[in-house]
């Protein structure tokens, strides 16, 4: 395949950015999105240009690090997947592919494609943990039976990746799928009801002191979610919420 | 220097309770006057962080990502082990230590196994607590699997993302004291030397990845936990940022480095699809609990489908050759990993492999399948179910289970394995070689340590499924924080280091000096060229099979490829931005001194051990006439290497295995 990307270049945080173009040949349809990048990127530094930055690491779907903004979605057209599980066989000959950083107040770019999403660790920070002393001295694993019913949920809850697609996505710029996904885990295990009010207080506090907007139920986050974490979870973190001011 | 493996005395069963007992404490009052540097994340340097943070040290913490979250533990997909014996079926401490020494061929040190089988089981207790989703049955109680090497069901897991909820876990205790202040992290910065002083570890050269900086940052202790070094490779399982560089600093200012030529290959990959791939995709061992491996009997057969004339379920079950089942009655589908691979290489040499490179065989799920589909019929009593019947229910049942792999492997390779068996080749995974270390977890220099997969300590020349995830959290949570302790007890007088002394200096000259060589060298190919090139040699002559002559030529050949990229690398940008480049410059620097010494390690070992056959060492006789042969009398040594200059001159410290609690035999899986 031989293609044009539209690829937003910028030099650091402070310089002003822009859409350049570039071609691409011989792409095979095999690839994964970000092995089509290494072409690119192996086709700039040869020509002595600078490589396009961009965030990638396991290139497994799991770590959550590929935050490109692709034709307007999140990790692209491909759904439920990263953007290193994107293949070329979405696209076709000829295409031309707009390529730009997740976009939102709370991730602002540190370089290209490269955005700084250190607003989540700071809300995870917030509560996201259950006080817990890692001596190993804790009761036997199995003392507090969980149902399975109550253990499949949070696991699916705990399955975010932390990737920023639900916020890049949102017409709002909202965090709130993240956020209600490690509330919702919690929340549903009897180790994390000691501190749940506290947990859902704090963490959606500094959700709004990030600068993340609110969620206006669009469901656009769920649909552009890698790993399918359901508007529930939205659900419940407000139900919690409003548990905890009551 | 001598190796002392400071091994305590006594009975193998009291020796880490002795131990405890003993040691020097630090006042709780004095450990907020130590700092410790912690590098790399993960579960063992993740936990190491939390925990040593709790204790009241005041600990700095450094990542290359974002944030630790994203650290490569994240990708182990199968599970945990741990003796918990919840299932009743035999398990105790001293099987799952026996297990891990059997499957390590014996080459790792047994006071340190046991102490891992010990702690296994708080680990699992430690993670319940902090809200680690961990696999329910109806009852509300945990839930285990098996893996391959054992008889018993002891893998605690999480659908496939083990990893993931294990690191999250560590990495919410780390927020926990993030949050604090207990814990200064450093997301974005890689460490580029170890500074010493007095012989001592007391501090680190980082970058700052995103501006470019070079920082001095100092400590009582510096704890190494890197991860491994399968990267080298080119082509693995490993993250593509996942490097040697921490530990290989640490190796060039004294710390030994072991075992180098012990990486493990994992059977259960995606097969290689082209020259472009950047790395492969594991699929769970988890897998060959329900998935059976086989290749066509029939050499034509086998042709036809790497022509895809003909489909792989268009062949008879008596013309498949289920060859682990086959050669292997006792383990079947669930022998090791070197096993399995080494099976896997050797039918496919044969020429039965299964996909147009030939470097591929099936996983294949119908049967588990079927076989959940009766017993679902049954249960929900539904008579004379269909066969499509059948399927739906066990097909439900396979989802459960391993939902996300298949997902994983259709995005990938375009095909419904629920439909068609999977494909897959063994490909390097996880390094069992790494850092020498001693009972203490301290390296050859002194208040230096190093945990998790950067050491070498527990997994032998081969790592049995679901052990890494173990040994990284047991380092972290249970083991250095004691054994730290005992060293730090000598610090309390000790008062800050500066930074501003001879020693920072000079650390931070080289490590400046080295990045405006790269950015002013304007030669003529790319990191990845090099990077590709090495990967090459290593997977050609210090792969899966290896033999002196090959092994004699891939030092030569590193050495000169090494030389090349000093004077033709081409590094584009500056020093003072974010550089990917930069940073993959000096990661496959490092790799290209390390590879050489990977061949050295590998020529000295002239034993087949773990995954690497050794062509001059082979079984002739008897039942396991073929299979791979140690030899115990020439090599149940750890091999630590001091560097010297050029990994070529490293000087060989060789410390002696002695097994005392499991006798040395043939390993037989059959």
């Amino acid at each position: 395949m031989n293609l044009t990307l539209k690829i937003w270049r910028q030099k650091d945080s402070k310089s002003k950015g822009q859409m350049v173009d570039y071609k691409v040949t011989d792409i095979s349809e095999h690839m994964s999105f970000l092995e089509m990048m290494d072409v690119l990127n192996e086709q700039l530094v040869n020509t002595g240009e600078e490589p396009v930055a961009f965030d990638h690491d396991c290139r497994e779907g799991i770590c959550g690090m590929c935050s490109m903004y692709i034709n307007g979605e999140a990790h692209g057209p491909d759904r439920g997947v990263t953007t290193c599980q994107l293949h070329m066989r979405m696209f076709k000959d000829g295409d031309t592919i707009t390529i730009e950083p997740f976009r939102a107040a709370a991730f602002p770019v540190i370089k290209d494609l490269v955005v700084d999403r250190t607003s989540f660790e700071r809300i995870q920070q917030a509560g996201g943990y259950i006080s817990v002393n890692t001596s190993g001295n804790t009761q036997d694993a199995n003392s507090i039976p969980i149902s399975k019913h109550a253990a499949d949920e949070a696991m699916d809850a705990a399955t975010c990746i932390g990737c920023g697609a639900c916020v890049a996505t949102c017409k709002n710029s909202s965090a709130m799928l993240f956020v209600g996904a490690k509330v919702s885990q919690y929340a549903l295990l009897p180790q994390g009801q000691i501190e749940a009010a506290d947990r859902v207080r704090n963490m959606v506090a500094q959700m709004d002191l990030e600068g993340f907007g609110n969620c206006t139920n669009t469901g656009a986050c769920e649909i552009e979610c890698p790993k399918g974490i359901s508007l529930e979870n939205i659900a419940r973190m407000n139900r919690e919420l409003m548990k905890a001011n009551l | 220097m001598a190796l002392d493996s400071k091994i305590p005395h006594g009975p193998i069963k009291d020796k880490w309770t002795d131990y405890k007992n003993h040691i020097n404490l630090v006042n709780p009052a004095n450990k907020r006057h130590i700092d410790i540097i912690v590098v790399g994340t993960g579960l063992a340097g993740g936990s190491a962080a939390a925990t040593l943070a709790e204790l009241g040290y005041n600990v700095k913490a450094f990542a290359y990502q974002d944030s630790p979250r994203r650290a490569h533990s994240i990708a182990a997909q199968g599970g945990i082990n741990a003796a918990k014996n919840y299932q009743g079926d035999g398990d105790s401490t001293y099987r799952l230590f026996y297990d891990t020494v059997k499957g390590g061929d014996y080459r790792s040190r047994e006071a340190n196994v046991y102490r891992l089988a010990e702690v296994s089981a708080n680990i699992i207790d430690q993670c319940v607590a902090q809200g680690v989703p961990f696999a329910r049955d109806y009852g509300g109680l945990l839930d285990n699997r098996s893996f391959g090497g054992v008889l018993v069901s002891r893998t605690f897991y999480a659908k496939g993302q083990t990893g993931q909820q294990l690191l999250l876990g560590a990495y919410s205790a780390m927020n926990r004291q993030i949050a604090r202040g207990k814990i200064e992290m450093f997301n974005r910065h890689e460490m580029l030397d170890v500074v010493k002083v007095d012989g001592k570890a007391r501090g680190i050269i980082a970058r700052n990845l995103i501006t470019g900086e070079i920082e001095r940052h100092s400590a009582h202790a510096v704890v190494i936990a890197s991860g491994g070094y399968g990267n080298v490779y080119f082509l693995s399982t490993n993250a593509m940022g996942s490097n040697a560089t921490a530990a290989w600093k640490i190796h060039k200012k004294g710390a030994y480095f072991a075992n180098p030529c012990y990486t493990q290959i994992h059977p259960t990959c995606i097969p290689r699809s082209g020259d472009y791939q950047s790395k492969l995709t594991l699929m769970s061992e988890s897998l060959r609990n329900d998935g059976r491996i086989w290749v066509p009997k029939n050499i034509e057969d086998a042709k036809a489908i790497q022509k895809r004339e003909i489909k792989p379920t268009d062949i008879a079950e008596e013309n498949r050759d289920y060859f682990l089942e086959r050669r292997y009655p006792a383990f079947g589908n669930l022998v090791p990993r070197d096993v399995a691979s080494r099976a896997a290489k050797e039918r496919c040499d044969a020429g039965f492999g299964v996909n147009a490179t030939g470097e591929a065989v099936f996983l294949d799920f119908a049967t588990a399948i079927t076989r959940y589909g009766k017993t679902q019929a049954k249960i929900h009593n539904i008579e004379n179910a269909s066969d499509a019947k059948i399927y739906e229910l066990g097909q439900a049942i396979v989802e459960e289970k391993y939902g996300n792999l298949f997902q994983m492997y259709e995005k990938i390779v375009d095909e419904n394995p629920y439909e068609t068996p999977m494909m897959i080749y063994p490909a390097t995974h996880y390094t069992m070689g790494g850092i020498w270390v001693d009972y203490n977890l301290m390296t050859s220099v002194d208040g230096l340590y190093c945990i998790g997969e950067a050491n070498f300590s527990e997994h032998g020349a081969n790592r049995l499924g679901a052990s890494a995830l173990m040994q990284g959290l047991a380092d972290g949570y249970f083991v250095l924080p004691y054994t730290i302790g005992d060293y730090l007890s000598n610090e309390i007088r000790t008062g800050k280091i500066p930074t501003n002394t001879p020693e920072f200096d000079e650390a931070e000259k080289e490590v400046t000096d080295r990045i405006n060589f790269f950015i002013n060298n304007n030669g003529e190919y790319s990191v990845d060229y090099y990077h590709k090139k090495l990967g090459n040699i290593m997977w050609e002559k210090c792969g899966m099979s290896r033999n002196e002559q090959g092994l004699k030529e891939a030092m030569v050949e590193i050495k000169a490829l090494r030389e090349d990229f000093w004077k033709n690398v081409k590094v584009p940008g500056s020093a003072n931005e974010m550089n990917p480049e930069l940073e993959k410059a000096g990661r496959v620097a490092d790799f290209l001194e390390l590879g050489e010494l990977f061949a050295k390690d590998a020529l000295d070992r002239n034993e087949s051990c773990g995954g690497h056959f050794r062509e001059e060492s082979v079984e002739l006789e008897g039942e396991q006439k073929g299979e791979a042969k140690r030899n115990d009398t020439d090599y149940a040594y750890v091999a630590a290497w001091e560097y010297t200059g050029e990994p070529a001159d490293a000087v060989l410290h060789k410390e002696i295995l002695e097994f005392k609690d499991i006798e040395l035999k043939q390993r037989s899986y059959k």
